[in-house]
């Protein structure tokens, strides 16, 4: 899995760096999954409603 | 030696009206651009050069013309920035203006999508209330229907055209790894029950040959439609009707700017041999590969990953680059292709800022995990669609960029100008400059040409054959010396 060979990159030293980039690590994922969940609360906001109809309806003419 | 590479982007736009029954997309896309274009929809687009049956192989036009959208009477306008926006096949297009670097081009291709969005909101104060039109920047509407987003090069006429389909080819199925938009589920008809829930491309599984001059049906790889205009001894325009439309600046950036320096090396016959065995299954099967690990077999035996030919693809153009000019341009793009490939090869899902199909494949399975949702549910799918809705508010490209969490390459005023000024460097400027100072002298005008009408006996028909002819140094001191029309094609006759 590519999610988690980066984190083995990042915490692949030995001793006290090795600790100190699992920390990183750690709170880079706290934040990143932070941000995640505000992007979705964002887009729960703002999506269609009915995603079934909505979908159901767009049908498009072919183009070039 | 290579010519430069004049460049623009032709884009369909899906439109919808949610609520709407019995929707006329026809009458819906008029509405937009006649709403925006306001007084310069009097000027027509002029057909004469256009042939868009003739065959880059040689070959005559085999059927006749189909009724020109001139002949049904649907709108058409030259706008002041250089643009053309147009009824095509039932959707707006927006055709830039000629551009000269890939950044200017990424900057205009972005003008188009505010003009769309400006022209939703002109159009919406003359609609009934409850009803409205959506417009989506995307090439697919999940249902087997597509439509595109085609680029375009200026190549020199000499350049062999089977060179250019056999160096394409191979880079035009491996460069979707950066310039695909990303689709939830697959729409061809080649894999029955494939299971392939996410793919990088909206437009590949539309592709079923290699060359060919069709855009609507049995879609090829390579288009060989051969409508340069201008000055047909000297200049291809390549028709490219496989990328995608992008939402990301990057990304765009990155398909015009490789792209062009490929046919730049395929001019200088820099490239080897990297024929594919089976171009149009190999186009599929890099697409339904997310994890951009997947296998293609060349021509030669060899197997490789769409990132390592693209490897090779940019070695080639370190080396052709040295060989040149040294030009700013050339070396951003080398150095963004390189990184992006860096990434891909490393952590393809790092380049969510970069990239499309990483930026909605993000979206997408965090939403799935959070609610739990089978790939099939139709709210992925809406997620997918509504990614491209042009609408900055409600587009959910548009909210990731409105919080910084995709990359911007060009500040917004920016953007803003090119709605209402054609790039400098190239015949656009001309174009638009006309289309500005003289609106009520134009007649009609076209790629190629700008026809004025200054009260006398003859219309005046201004040919524009030179792609790097009519710009901001070719032409402001003589728009400077013409307070109108008659003055100005007295000048150009004189």
């Amino acid at each position: 899995m590519p999610e988690q060979k980066r984190v083995q990159k990042k915490g692949g030293g030995a001793g006290e760096d090795a600790d100190a980039g699992q920390t990183t690590a750690a709170e880079k994922g706290e934040k990143l999954k932070e941000e995640m969940d505000e992007i979705l609360d964002e887009i729960d906001e703002v999506l269609e409603e009915n995603a079934e109809e909505f979908i159901k309806s767009y049908v498009q003419k072919g183009g070039q | 030696m290579a010519i430069p590479k004049v460049m623009g982007i032709e884009t369909e736009y899906g439109i919808s009206g949610p609520g709407i029954s019995e929707f006329n997309p026809v009458l819906a896309s008029s509405l937009l651009i006649n709403t925006f274009a306001g007084a310069l929809r009097r000027i027509r687009w002029d057909y004469e050069q256009e042939s868009p049956l003739r065959d880059a192989r040689g070959f005559e036009p085999v059927q006749e013309r189909e009724p020109t959208e001139e002949d049904l009477g649907l709108a058409n306008v030259i706008l002041p920035n250089g643009a053309r926006y147009y009824v095509d096949h039932a959707h707006p297009e927006y055709s830039t203006p000629e551009a000269a670097t890939p950044r200017d081009l990424v900057v205009h291709d972005k003008a188009g999508e505010r003009i769309l969005e400006r022209s939703l909101e002109l159009a919406r104060e003359l609609l009934p209330p409850g009803e409205r039109i959506a417009v989506y920047k995307n090439n697919t509407d999940g249902k087997g229907n597509s439509y595109g987003c085609h680029e375009n090069y200026l190549v020199d006429r000499a350049t062999p055209f089977s060179r250019i389909v056999r160096d394409l080819t191979t880079f035009f199925v491996t460069r979707q790894i950066f310039t695909g938009a990303g689709k939830v589920g697959v729409e061809s008809t080649r894999v029955e029950g494939a299971n392939v829930p996410y793919q990088l491309s909206q437009r590949t599984d539309f592709f079923e040959a290699e060359v060919g001059l069709e855009t609507t049906l049995k879609r090829p790889i390579i288009n060989t439609r051969d409508e340069p205009h201008a000055d047909p001894d000297r200049y291809r325009r390549l028709h490219v009707i496989i990328g995608d439309a992008n939402m990301c600046e990057v990304a765009t950036y990155l398909k015009v700017g490789t792209t062009g320096l490929v046919l730049k090396m395929i001019e200088d016959d820099a490239l080897p041999d990297l024929s594919l065995d089976g171009a149009v299954r190999a186009l599929h099967e890099v697409s339904w590969d997310p994890t951009v690990r997947a296998t293609v077999r060349l021509a030669d035996g060899r197997t490789a990953t769409a990132v390592e030919l693209q490897w090779e693809y940019l070695d080639h153009a370190k080396r052709w680059a040295k060989e040149q000019e040294d030009t700013p341009d050339n070396a951003a793009v080398l150095e963004r292709w390189e990184r992006v490939l860096e990434g891909l090869e490393e952590e393809p899902l790092s380049l969510h800022r970069e990239l499309d199909w990483v930026a909605k494949h993000r979206l997408v399975t965090a939403y799935r995990e959070r609610d739990g949702l089978a790939w099939d549910d139709p709210k992925l799918a809406l997620i997918d669609l509504q990614y491209h809705d042009v609408r900055r508010d409600r587009g959910l490209y548009h909210r990731l960029a409105a919080s910084g969490k995709v990359e911007r390459l060009a500040p917004e005023e920016e953007v803003e100008r090119a709605m209402r000024q054609p790039p400098d460097d190239t015949r656009a400027f001309f174009r638009g400059g006309c289309i500005r100072r003289y609106p009520d002298a134009i007649v009609a005008a076209s790629w190629d040409s700008v026809i004025f009408d200054v009260g006398r006996e003859a219309l005046q028909r201004v040919p524009m054959r030179e792609p790097l002819r009519g710009t901001r140094d070719h032409v402001s001191d003589l728009f400077e010396r013409a307070a109108d029309a008659a003055t100005l094609v007295d000048l150009l006759q004189g």
